[in-house]
């Protein structure tokens, strides 16, 4: 039996403790706003935190996320808008949007170690994201106004 | 998830349009298609007070809803669309509702690729909103007892001027529900200086939802008492299942059983593969039971199939005379004579599409009728698919369309929806098939590979006296037709028959080439390496030439002119060409644009920082990009800055164009770093994106600019567009600051230095 908290909400599970916590929270828990898109830890889709901290939920088993507290795009900005959220959408960022739920809380994560991070740190700790759209630009563009936002 | 519960009415559909019709650029868009179709509540717009065409309803609280029959996978069609109508019905777009509409024939084309949305649907979309304007102001006029013509509208509401009265367009819903809808010589459009949206445009309907994880993707639909399959599929394009040994996989929790799949008949075109799903629990657990099939495999025709071999084949192809597809001049009389003559050749290789979102759909099979929940750019070839594959009438097929998590092409080909169908009939429940990554990578309908030969005698000034292109790749038609080896013209035209030229001879040719994978479109298509090869070689003879590259390339394209496709093969992209004309102006313009705006008159390149242009026309654009690149002693390459000009005619929606120009750099720096699908003994050697790279932030352009032209001229595309001239350009780039050639792709391929 594993038992966490997600999004606030204490939890148990007692199926396979191998499970990636992705699939707990896409299909057990119906918590869809985390992506599939690789499987390996490649591609960031799937990035939720962890005590905060972003983790790649695909490859992160149940076993591994016990006593721990995972938080999701879903509850991330609380009953409104994470600053971080708010400057996506200032800055148009989402083309298809299925990578962003990771980039978002990718990007959270580096504004938290960072708060005012460099081109270079930017790009550091964003570069395990993949967004096939191309929407690069502007996501370096609206970490740097959620910097702002939060300072 | 309600937004998927709360579409499962049904619909009966009549008559038939095949998916093999989809390759020939035919676009079926009914002529009557802004009036007097039944409403028969199939959604919301169709149950609306006032219902006065297809694609608008009006409730009597004021809510307009307007459907969005294209498929949203990030281009923002589904909020573009819907904005020209709300324009014409000058309403308040934050009261607009966008209702996605299902697979229906009723819409006409719904394919959403070749990046023709709002060509072929701008006037549609301007005449339902007129139309519902003008029965408004009707209504209003004869509830006031005034004529029509002292009637005018302001935002969402009809006044009367002279009097100071006004109504709601929600308060006239009713009364404008009983009117006759107009004919279209009756109904006045907008001055462009009246336009409130048009060219102003709109940041995506759906923004909030895809910041917040609340947006439903394909991947996110379920329904009630589902079950979540993955299937074995065969290694080998035109493999079957020899033998099969489930036993392991039944012992994995949550699988319940595993259920075969045929193989297809060929050809292919958007049947399933084939293979073994298993059914389980959960989506682990049915990965988890696939891991342990034990299945041997009879690995049909492709098996030889070696993707090092067969581009030696096409490029000894391309060294052989082709079949001809447009002749100026006499090219073989002009060599021979000629004192200088430069040859090089290009190469290409398979491109998968890898969307972030793998291909999945969901289907429920009950009392002979199916529904589907799908991210596909192609619903109703969905629907016919389905229809064919589990032998029932179109009428009880019901294809939902979610959101795409990109689509790139790919999603245009339902395979995977067909899929879901037949596992859902045979399981008697609703499935899901998820597909992997690996999945998505390994069984994809790939870009062609294509090999390109070039050759030009030039004068003293190194300008061409004679020139000669030949292009090999298998064609997309061989996945419909399995004798097809030779281009078609609707992919030949994609930057190959309209070589722009103001040459005495040139000669474009194309030789045949057999498919042994599923060939498909791929964001710009038979562009990328059409214009990689001709944009490419142009730029090799500006620099033999010692000559700007610019300078040399606008003296190729010549003088402004109308392209002469008389007695060739030239679809034009299915639109009218007297309408969209093929212009060198056009071209010329954006090239000098981008030479302005990037300062290219002072940029000069050398060793280890380099400049490069290109130019293409694509899906009736006109595009010219330079990219600067820099590169280290190590071969490590960045790109500080691209610079890009676009003439896509009339532009709706600027923002959302300019998003799509930045993110086809992106694209096209993945087929230059990386972009490659091999194989050996038929099998595709890449899986996931550790073999399969696509550019990540830290590989991409530091800064994008893109320049929109004002323009009058109708609209053009502009998904593709931006991608064939930056492939190009960026070669060129590197060749400029290593002085070393990139002429076969990816650069992963090519050492830079050394």
């Amino acid at each position: 039996m594993v038992k966490l908290r997600v999004n606030g909400n204490d939890r148990s599970f007692d199926g396979d403790p191998d499970m990636p916590l992705l699939w707990y929270l896409r299909d057990v828990l119906g918590l869809t706003g985390t992506k599939f898109g690789c499987g390996m830890a490649l591609c960031g889709a799937c990035t939720v935190h962890k005590n905060g901290e972003a983790i790649r939920s695909c490859v992160t088993p149940m076993s591994a996320a016990a006593d721990s507290e995972i938080r999701t795009i879903e509850d991330i900005g609380g009953n409104g808008l994470h600053p971080v959220q708010q400057a996506w959408m200032e800055t148009n960022v989402p083309q298809c949007g299925y990578c962003q739920s990771g980039q978002i809380m990718q990007a959270i994560s580096l504004l938290k170690s960072k708060p005012h991070p460099t081109d270079q740190e930017i790009d550091d700790a964003m570069a395990g994201n993949i967004c096939r759209c191309g929407t690069y630009q502007r996501i370096r563009q609206a970490i740097k106004l959620a910097a702002g936002k939060i300072a | 998830m309600s937004q998927i519960e709360n579409v499962s009415r049904r619909r009966f559909l009549k008559g038939a349009f095949g998916a093999g019709a989809l390759i020939l650029a035919v676009r079926y868009i009914p002529p009557l298609l802004r009036h007097g179709q039944p409403a028969d509540g199939q959604n919301d717009a169709d149950r609306a007070t006032f219902h006065p065409n297809l694609f608008v309803g009006i409730q009597r609280d004021g809510t307009v809803y307007i459907v969005a029959h294209r498929s949203e996978m990030g281009t923002v069609i589904r909020t573009t669309l819907p904005l020209v109508l709300a324009d014409e019905l000058d309403a308040d777009f934050k009261r607009v509702k966008i209702d996605q509409a299902i697979g229906d024939q009723r819409y006409g084309d719904q394919n959403t690729d070749g990046s023709h949305s709002i060509r072929s649907f701008f006037d549609t979309m301007r005449d339902c909103g007129a139309s519902a304007r003008w029965m408004l102001i009707q209504g209003a006029a004869q509830q006031w007892n005034v004529p029509a013509s002292e009637c005018s509208t302001e935002l969402h509401t009809v006044v009367h001027k002279a009097t100071g009265r006004s109504l709601g367009y929600g308060e006239l819903a009713a009364e404008a529900a009983r009117l006759t809808v107009p004919k279209k010589e009756q109904i006045p459009l907008k001055k462009p200086s009246e336009w409130r949206y048009i060219g102003k445009g709109a940041t995506s309907y759906d923004l909030e939802k895809l910041c917040t994880g609340k947006a439903m993707f394909g991947m996110d639909a379920r329904v009630d008492g589902m079950v979540y399959a993955s299937i074995e599929r065969p290694p080998v394009f035109g493999g079957k299942v020899k033998t099969l040994d489930d036993q392991e996989a039944l012992k994995v929790a949550g699988v319940h059983q595993t259920v075969s799949i045929d193989p297809f008949k060929p050809p292919a075109a958007f049947q399933p593969l084939g293979g073994v799903a298993v059914i389980a629990d959960n989506t682990w657990a049915a990965f988890q039971g696939r891991k342990k099939l034990k299945i041997t495999w009879d690995r049909g025709p492709n098996e030889s199939y070696d993707s090092v071999e067969y581009k030696k084949e096409l490029r000894e192809t391309a060294h052989k005379p082709g079949r001809l597809v447009r002749n100026v001049g006499d090219s073989a009389k002009a060599f021979p004579t000629a004192k200088n003559v430069f040859e090089a050749d290009y190469y290409v290789p398979l491109l998968a599409h890898a969307a972030m979102e793998p291909l999945v759909a969901l289907a429920e099979f009950k009392d002979g009728k199916v529904t589907a929940w799908a991210p596909t750019q192609n619903p109703q070839a969905a629907q016919a698919i389905m229809s064919s594959e589990l032998g029932i009438p179109k009428e009880n097929v019901t294809c939902h369309v979610t959101l795409l998590g990109g689509g790139f092409g790919r999603k245009s080909k339902p395979d995977y929806v067909a899929e879901a169908a037949v596992l859902s009939k045979k399981l008697g429940r609703p499935v899901k098939v998820v597909w992997t990554r690996e999945d998505d990578i390994k069984f994809d309908y790939y870009n062609a590979v294509a090999a390109m030969y070039l050759k030009a005698a030039v004068d003293d000034k190194g300008k061409p006296t004679a020139w000669l292109q030949r292009s090999v790749f298998p064609p997309i038609s061989s996945t419909f037709d399995v004798n097809a080896v030779y281009g078609d013209p609707p992919h030949l035209q994609q930057g190959w028959t309209d070589l722009p030229y103001d040459l005495p001879n040139m000669r474009i040719e194309n030789g045949p080439a057999q498919a042994h994978v599923r060939i498909g479109w791929l964001r710009s298509v038979a562009n990328i390496y059409h214009a990689f090869g001709v944009q490419c070689f142009t730029d090799e003879l500006a620099h033999r030439a010692h000559r700007d590259p610019v300078e040399y390339l606008l003296d190729l394209i010549g003088p402004p002119r109308t392209l002469d496709f008389t007695n060739v093969q030239y679809p034009n992209y299915g639109a009218d060409y007297k309408t969209y004309p093929w212009e060198t102006g056009r071209l010329r313009q954006v090239i000098e644009m981008v030479a302005e705006k990037s300062g290219w008159a002072k940029k000069k390149s050398r060793k280890g920082h380099g400049f490069g242009i290109a130019a293409h026309r694509s899906f009736l654009t006109y595009v010219a990009t330079v990219v600067e690149v820099e590169v280290d002693d190590q071969g490590e390459i960045r790109i500080p800055r691209v610079d890009t000009a676009v003439d896509a005619g009339l532009v709706v929606n600027p923002e959302a164009t300019r998003a799509q120009f930045e993110g086809a750099v992106v694209f096209g720096t993945s087929i230059v770093r990386s972009g490659e699908i091999t194989a050996k003994d038929g099998v595709i050697q890449q899986s996931n994106f550790n073999d399969y790279p696509v550019a990540r932030i830290n590989e991409v352009p530091v800064q994008t600019n893109v320049y929109i032209t004002e323009s009058t001229a109708p609209p053009a595309g502009v998904g593709e567009p931006g991608v064939p001239p930056f492939v190009a350009a960026f070669c060129n780039a590197i060749f400029a600051a290593t002085g070393k050639r990139v002429r076969d792709l990816p650069l992963s391929n090519n050492s830079i230095f050394g």
